[in-house]
């Protein structure tokens, strides 16, 4: 115990680094965002768009000093771009994330039910795609989807389709392209509840009578709810602020809140809109954030 | 009763199958037209090197690899320095205080959508006017992979039987010692496995790049991208095929190195 004690004072010392270095670089700039979408800058109003550039965005941090405004977040709730792209974004991301949940918990139940030899070579398998770059596999799959895809030339050959089927720029094509992309954030944590779990319990219900069905319902989905819960806000909460899979797969629309902040900023350079976007953003993902992050603590300091 | 543990196993195997290939296919197909020699993506015409010659007479492109892998390099390893510091102060750390604040912002960049990282760096280098290219990328990469290294060491770091390292010090090692000849031989594997993954997230990462690069530094996804919105090009397979050789060339190294070392970890065990 005093050895532990002992420890711990390097420990902490350690930790020292790393403290300042994520204080600077992540918790500061989120007073930046903030301060920056609370500026009013001086050039124009909306509907013109004032246009920013690397020594006016000095300029518009110094008059942020003086001049706090919420005219940004006014414009936020007032211009129905932006509330239909927070609302599609919810909804994309609710839906995607009960189809991972749908696709993902019988992968994890497959592979927690293979002999202890087979499991880990199976979860390498799933670790592996998530390891190959998210881009590529996102660019895979505009390879099969594309007019003449490889999809289109097998539904054509066996006659399924009389014509090529337009699937880029469609929904659906996003969906793909977000549960391709995320399944093995969800089928890890769930796997992980689901091979900790007795056996011992389901030969316990069966003995008692219950079908593989009942004790499946009864037993196995119940003990496995703190997986689902943990893969499904490993989902959610970055599939809310997804750029790149809508902006490649989806068609133009719509757009995802991220996508609007994207466009605000690279495209109409308006920094404060685009920061106050951000904020607005983090603001709706704060509680599914908390949650997370007690999941996460928990785990990671009971060990296992 | 057999019976039914065998068709549930049944189902749980087409299942699994299913889920690997549903992972696996498009990428195998990616690879397989990487080679193909017709300029049409969809049409075969023979196996062919063309590609990989137009990737490197491709200036740009070449420019774009060398960054990222220069940005990858530099931001894995303080990434891993700094993460494996932060898991030993979580870890081993007990209570102290900001403890909450430490753990939430390290834990919370994991899922926080990456426009906000990416403009909230921004932000703040052009609050410091800094100059935009290789060394903000590399920072912004490095805040963002510490995180993935932290947990993954932790993680190794609290399974991790804390006898060794107690019994370091009753035989009259300081902390540090303790750490560096008991504790650490027992988590290279997972350092490693940090580092890598650290790499593999950088060479990935196309929307902090684009908040945080400036002109002239484009990083490799963020080339990528660039042409992929504008269709597929036969070059970009080629170029994705090396990265994917890259990255499998990495983890069979890492899971070597991981067997390796558990298999002394064992042999030490009895000692």
């Amino acid at each position: 115990m005093s050895a532990r004690r002992v420890f711990a004072r390097p420990a902490r010392f350690a930790a020292i680094a790393p403290y300042v270095w994520m204080v600077l670089f992540f918790l500061v700039p989120f007073g930046f965002v903030l301060k920056i979408s609370l500026s009013q800058t001086a050039i124009a109003q909306p509907p013109y768009t004032p246009v920013f550039d690397l020594t006016e965005g000095l300029a518009a941090i110094k008059a942020a000093f003086g001049e706090l405004s919420l005219d940004n977040f006014r414009l936020l709730i007032s211009d129905n771009l932006y509330i239909l792209s927070y609302l599609r974004s919810l909804v994309v991301a609710v839906t995607s994330t009960v189809i991972l949940l749908l696709i993902g918990y019988p992968i994890a139940y497959g592979m927690a039910r293979l002999p202890r030899r087979w499991q880990s070579v199976a979860m390498m398998l799933v670790i592996v795609p998530f390891w190959t770059s998210f881009l590529i596999r996102i660019y895979a799959w505009i390879n099969i989807l594309q007019h003449d895809g490889l999809l289109n030339q097998i539904l054509l050959a066996l006659h399924i389709v009389s014509t090529p089927v337009v699937w880029l720029s469609t929904d659906s094509a996003m969906y793909l392209g977000i549960v391709y992309s995320y399944l093995p954030f969800m089928i890890l944590p769930l796997y992980a509840t689901l091979a900790k779990m007795d056996v011992a319990l389901l030969e316990a219900a069966s003995d008692l009578g219950a079908p593989p069905r009942q004790a499946f319902w009864l037993v196995t989905f119940p003990l496995s709810l703190p997986g689902v819960g943990a893969g499904a806000l490993l989902c959610f909460i970055p599939i809310v602020g997804e750029f790149v899979i809508p902006d490649l797969l989806a068609g133009s629309n719509s757009m995802m809140i991220g996508q609007t902040l994207w466009l605000e900023f690279f495209t109409n350079r308006d920094w404060p809109v685009a920061a106050a976007t951000a904020v607005a953003l983090l603001g709706l993902l704060v509680p599914p954030l908390l949650l997370y992050d007690r999941l996460q603590r928990r785990q990671l300091e009971r060990g296992g | 009763m057999a019976r039914t543990v065998n068709r549930i196993s049944r189902f749980n195997i087409t299942s699994l199958a299913l889920g690997l290939a549903f992972l696996y296919l498009p990428i195998v197909i990616l690879v397989i037209y990487s080679f193909n020699a017709s300029r049409l993506v969809t049409v075969w015409g023979g196996w062919s090197l063309r590609w990989y010659h137009e990737f490197f007479n491709d200036r740009a492109m070449l420019d774009a690899a060398w960054m990222s892998l220069r940005v990858g390099a530099v931001s894995a390893t303080l990434a891993t320095l700094l993460g494996t510091l932060a898991a030993v102060g979580l870890a081993r750390g007990e209570r102290f205080k900001g403890r909450a604040l430490f753990s939430g912002m390290l834990y919370s960049p994991l899922v926080m959508p990456e426009v906000i990282s990416g403009l909230s760096l921004l932000l703040l280098f052009v609050a410091l006017d800094a100059e935009r290219g290789f060394w903000t990328v590399t920072v912004a990469h490095t805040t963002l992979t510490m995180c993935f290294v932290t947990v993954v060491v932790q993680s190794r770091l609290t399974s991790l039987d804390r006898c060794l390292e107690e019994a370091a010090m009753d035989l009259g090692c300081d902390p540090v010692r303790a750490f560096l000849f008991a504790t650490l031989p027992l988590i290279v594997p997972a350092i490693a496995a940090g580092w890598m993954l650290a790499f593999t997230l950088s060479l990935d990462d196309v929307v902090i790049a684009s908040f945080t690069t400036g002109p002239g530094s484009a990083t490799l996804p963020i080339r990528i991208y660039s042409e992929v919105r504008l269709g597929v090009k036969p070059e970009i397979n080629a170029i994705c095929t090396m990265v994917i050789a890259l990255i499998a060339v990495l983890i069979v190294v890492a899971s070597f190195a991981s067997k390796l070392s558990s298999a002394r970890g064992e042999s030490a065990a009895p000692l």
